[in-house]
């Protein structure tokens, strides 16, 4: 290895906190605490009179947690380099775009919701 | 007792300098996993336009088992922890660990697929064909492609616990595991998105 490609991979690594995985016992927590969630969240499906809004406010933010927890302790996000953090989230960012434009132009511009409109 | 462990800086593709300074298998594996979110939004979107525009045929409420699909849901999320106890074991040296959390997450993960092929033969007895409405369709479509990526996953896996026997597996490639375990644990989040949206959410 070159002394100018030590450098530059010195100065890539100079502002990346120190490579540190999880220990088994903070995996287990994780694991026990993403349980937990899992369980709450098909204790959704027995309340019998619950309203669509409802469900939707107890069960995104539950996904949203795990799939967050799984992310950065798992797949190790939240202790490696930030280059995969940005590459990860440019396609999740882009699928999220692409998710909002496809339910709004069938759900809300389409003709019904046009006439209604005017 | 701490709940991280400090290693040394994992060596850029096996010694090869790059320009990043981080490494290209692994950072591969993160570009394909932002493009599979497109993927996997792409038919989650589908899904949620066309669920409810069937003319005929079961409905979702009519064929889903919440119970059944929710161990299923439960083995997979076990999965991704045998599969990070897997990573941990081998950055540390432990190969007959390693040996054991690929094993059992190679199994966790034949077991969830197991869970599916009892449900789409279910949900077919029952009248729920491809083809037979748009609902089933797109459901189809969107669980069997999750379910052939978990399927990928498990050869991925047994390749792995095949060079660990054959002795190809020391730390010195704790890289390989943890990249099929990235691998891994995106296909677990996908469901976590599929089990709220697909199955929960009425």
């Amino acid at each position: 290895m070159s002394t100018t490609t030590e450098a530059r991979v010195a100065e890539a690594h100079a502002d990346e906190p120190v490579h540190e995985h999880p220990s088994d016992l903070l995996y287990v927590k994780i694991a026990l605490i993403l349980g937990a969630i899992t369980a709450l969240e098909v204790g959704t499906y027995f309340l019998n009179d619950a309203s669509t809004a409802l469900l939707l406010a107890l069960l995104m933010p539950m996904m949203v947690i795990k799939f967050v927890v799984v992310a950065s302790y798992f797949m190790h996000l939240k202790y490696d380099n930030r280059i995969f953090r940005r590459v990860f989230g440019f396609g999740l960012i882009l699928a999220i775009i692409v998710f909002a434009m496809a339910l709004t132009t069938f759900e809300f511009w389409n003709q019904d919701y046009l006439k209604f409109l005017r | 007792m701490t709940d991280t462990a400090v290693h040394a800086p994992v060596v850029a593709d096996h010694g090869h300098a790059t320009s990043t300074g981080i490494s290209n298998t692994k950072l591969a594996m993160w570009v394909y996993l932002g493009s599979d979110c497109l993927l996997f939004g792409s038919l989650i979107s589908t899904y949620l336009l066309l669920r409810h525009r069937s003319v005929g045929g079961p409905t979702p409420e009519a064929v889903f088992d919440i119970p059944f699909t929710s161990v299923s849901s439960f083995v997979l999320l076990m999965s991704s922890l045998t599969m990070a106890l897997a990573v941990s074991s081998i950055v540390r040296g432990d190969v007959r660990l390693n040996r054991i959390w690929l094993a059992t997450t190679a199994m966790l993960g034949a077991v969830f697929i197991g869970g599916q092929v009892y449900e789409f033969t279910t949900f077919y007895r029952e009248g729920l064909g491809y083809t037979t409405n748009i609902f089933g369709s797109a459901f189809y479509t969107l669980t069997g492609f999750h379910g052939i990526h978990v399927s990928v996953g498990i050869i991925m896996l047994m390749s792995l616990l095949v060079m660990s026997l054959r002795g190809n597996l020391g730390p010195e490639r704790a890289e390989a595991v943890e990249t099929i375990g990235l691998y891994w644990h995106f296909v677990d989040i996908v469901w976590i998105i599929i089990f709220t949206v697909v199955y929960l959410i009425p």
